[in-house]
């Protein structure tokens, strides 16, 4: 429940947990408690528990369920699959070469930086254009005979432009290199057959698409050689030690199928809402764009800049008249640094710095979007004259 | 029914602004919790006396305690631009400057005051020991502490009516263990930390080592005199010393030696006995008066020469706008240019200037 006055358009951030897939969850703490490695009745009940949700969790990704380890959270999957393939191609043909982009969230940026950093890889970043989009040509034009993994995003959480995943995979494999897409934000709105998108990796994170926040799952497409980080016991074919948290496992499985059934329903309840917020935005507020690409963009998702606005000033504004919105470079301790992907995209520094990303959910209503709109044009215009009173 | 006036409180995880912030909740305000971050040197951030991680923590269980919404504002760059920029200054003209009064000016009462405006709020309350009593004509006026141990108007005398029209001292009418006993009434998870007087920025630095990596090489060395003209020894740069400070002269002597005063001109540090060290009067420019106007040309009054200098009886007398001398009844010691001569008639606060 919301408190009271408050609306919440921050889904891209997270999501609350669907009610069906907390019922789902609720046997699982208390009565079907045990260890899904033990040999006795108890275990047998949590592992078949933990295989169910395997198996309807590959069934959405179309592959095959011994190719789908469960982790903790999205950033996990990330970690395990840049550092998995990158240790493994090293140590197998010495390839050192990692090519990401430049928009990538910080679990797949940070984690290169440090294979570079620490382990002597090296690093290489593609361009992209004013949207945020990597193009595969780019790719193709990179890639090196010891190159060890490639990671592009599928859909940019702070932007929402998604990426052409299909094309550049195709490249990767025909050149024989592991992709890896982060598909952290695509994963609630886009499709994730695996097959058509031509991936060897690929991440999840169950919290925002309406399941429980702390588990994540990587797809690893068989023949994809990993070294695992987290070592221990043999859980998670020897990827992924750690006693399966079968509760969070079960709850990401029946909320990513819910992700798929209901999939169309969603987008067709959210995207006229988010073009009409769009609009309404770039009529009503002058000096603003919209960030990302216009038409290839979650369906849920509207991201701004505005000239001249102090970005976390305007979320704090936001926040008292009761709308809970992130900048897209979510920092609570209010660091004024403009967004490295929003500069990746030339977005100008005194625009990057008044970012504002509003993004929807299933529970987000017409009436909530045009109590948003009718808020926000007085607060960007007390927030610029804020700019001009401390400048001046 | 109208809706409940909107006040912000700049929180700093301490039980001052604490208590300050629960007494707002408790007197029907709609309080919202700010947090400024200020720079530090890089490395000792953790250090910092008022905004580390620790503390910010800390602000984040209080006003989640009471139940009100937190933001931490970045003041880095504003606070190195006017603060410490003015600190490294002042040390390179060879005074001692007091950066905690250009901080309460610049950062608190203009950037974080015209941040709170923003956010609709009509107040801006802070933990400092102090009061404000508005009279009918409107006038606002500083009134010390009831704590006197505790009073910090002295920090707050740089702020005018357009300032003190927005602000709120909570804690202002209450003792130390009063607001201690309030923390622990309204439960709320303060620590105990120790007090500390030192600069917030230099994280228990010593503010030398500090000027050493912050100023260009203003600090020449040259030669310690009497006030005879004796020249008795060397020292390191005039920057590093104090008027009033007897030890780290590096001078064998029978008697204490104590820096009487910096020829900033001649670059002359010259040092004398403690019966030496005296003055009677003081030149101070940058005058703030609270009220916006002086109370006359001429007018007698009590001064405080420092934070925790006692009062001394003196005559103030205006030279123009900008200027003012002040004749002291006795003979002060350490009268520290750079420094503010802040004035008093018993409990308000009329307002003062930086020392010469």
């Amino acid at each position: 429940m919301n408190p009271p006055g408050h609306i919440y358009l921050d889904y891209a951030a997270t999501t609350p947990v669907d009610p069906q897939v907390l019922e789902a969850m609720l046997p699982y703490f208390s009565q079907v408690f045990g260890n899904p490695s033990s040999i006795h009745t108890f275990g047998q009940r949590a592992e078949a528990a933990l295989e169910q949700a395997r198996e309807t969790t590959a069934r959405v990704l179309n592959c095959r369920p011994d190719e789908v380890i469960f982790t903790s959270c999205g950033s996990e999957s990330d970690n395990l699959a840049l550092r998995g393939a990158a240790h493994a191609a090293k140590k197998l043909h010495h390839a050192c070469h990692i090519l990401i982009s430049p928009v990538e969230h910080h679990a797949v940026l940070h984690t290169a930086q440090q294979l570079a950093r620490q382990e002597g890889f090296n690093l290489e970043l593609v361009p992209v254009d004013e949207f945020g989009m990597v193009n595969p040509d780019d790719i193709a034009s990179r890639l090196q005979p010891d190159t060890a993994i490639v990671s592009v995003m599928y859909a940019n959480n702070e932007v929402g432009t998604i990426n052409p995943i299909p094309e550049i995979g195709k490249i990767c494999r025909q050149r024989g290199v592991a992709f890896h897409t982060d598909a952290v934000q695509a994963a609630t709105y886009l499709p994730v057959d695996v097959n058509e998108l031509n991936i060897d990796l690929l991440a999840i994170g169950a919290h925002k698409f309406y399941g429980p926040k702390g588990v994540g799952a990587l797809y690893t497409r068989k023949g994809t050689p990993l070294i695992p980080s987290q070592t221990g016991g043999g859980q998670e074919f020897n990827l992924r030690a750690g006693t399966h948290n079968i509760p969070y496992i079960v709850g990401l499985a029946e909320a990513f199928r819910l992700a798929q059934t209901e999939r169309r329903q969603r987008i067709e309840h959210l995207k006229p809402m988010r073009d009409y917020l769009i609009s309404q935005v770039l009529e009503a507020i002058p000096d603003a764009r919209l960030t990302g690409h216009p038409s290839q963009r979650l369906p849920n998702h509207a991201s701004f800049v505005f000239d001249g606005v102090d970005g976390n000033a305007l979320l704090m504004m936001l926040d008292v008249e009761g709308f809970a919105c992130s900048s897209g470079s979510a920092c609570k301790t209010g660091n004024p640094e403009p967004s490295d992907v929003l500069i990746a995209m030339g977005i100008p520094r005194s625009w990057a710095l008044g970012s504002l990303r509003v993004t929807l959910g299933f529970q987000t209503t017409l009436g909530e979007i045009e109590a948003f709109l009718k808020a926000l044009p007085s607060l960007i215009e007390k927030n610029r004259a804020l700019g001009k009173r401390v400048a001046g | 029914m109208t809706s409940p006036k909107r006040v912000v409180i700049a929180m700093s995880g301490g039980v001052d602004s604490s208590v300050a912030a629960a007494l707002l909740v408790q007197q029907g305000y709609e309080v919202i919790g700010m947090m400024l971050r200020l720079w530090s040197e890089p490395g000792v951030e953790a250090d910092n006396r008022c905004c580390t991680p620790d503390a910010m923590a800390m602000a984040r269980r209080i006003a989640g305690a009471l139940d009100i919404p937190f933001y931490a504002v970045d003041a880095q760059q504003s606070f190195f631009d006017t603060v410490v920029t003015y600190f490294t200054n002042g040390y390179a003209q060879g005074v001692t400057p007091n950066p905690c009064l250009v901080c309460n000016r610049s950062i608190r009462w203009e950037f974080l005051l015209n941040r709170a405006l923003a956010l609709g709020a009509e107040f801006l309350a802070t933990g400092h020991y102090a009061r404000l009593l508005r009279d009918r004509l409107g006038q606002i006026q500083l009134l010390r502490a009831i704590d006197i141990t505790k009073d910090q108007s002295y920090v707050l005398h740089v702020l005018g009516q357009d300032q003190l029209a927005h602000a709120l001292f909570p804690v202002g009418e209450y003792t130390k263990p009063q607001v201690r006993q309030m923390a622990r009434d309204y439960n709320l998870p303060v620590a105990e930390r120790t007090e500390s007087q030192d600069l917030c920025f230099l994280g228990g630095a010593d503010y030398r080592s500090f000027l050493t990596r912050h100023t260009s090489p203003s600090q020449t060395a040259g030669e310690i005199r009497t006030r005879r003209g004796q020249v008795i020894g060397q020292h390191q740069g005039l920057s590093f010393y104090t008027i009033g400070q007897r030890k780290g002269l590096g001078i064998a002597s029978q008697v204490p030696l104590y820096v009487l005063e910096k020829d900033i001109s001649e670059n002359i540090l010259i040092v004398g006995e403690a019966d030496e060290l005296g003055a009677q009067e003081l030149v101070a420019r940058s005058i703030n008066w609270v009220s916006g106007e002086p109370p006359s040309e001429s007018f007698r009054t009590q001064v405080k020469i420092r934070y925790k200098a006692h009062d001394a009886w003196a005559t103030v007398t205006l030279h123009d706008k900008s200027q003012l001398h002040v004749y002291f009844d006795e003979p002060q010691r350490d009268i520290t240019p750079g420094q503010s001569a802040v004035f008093y008639i018993e409990n308000v606060c009329l307002g003062g200037g930086v020392i010469q």
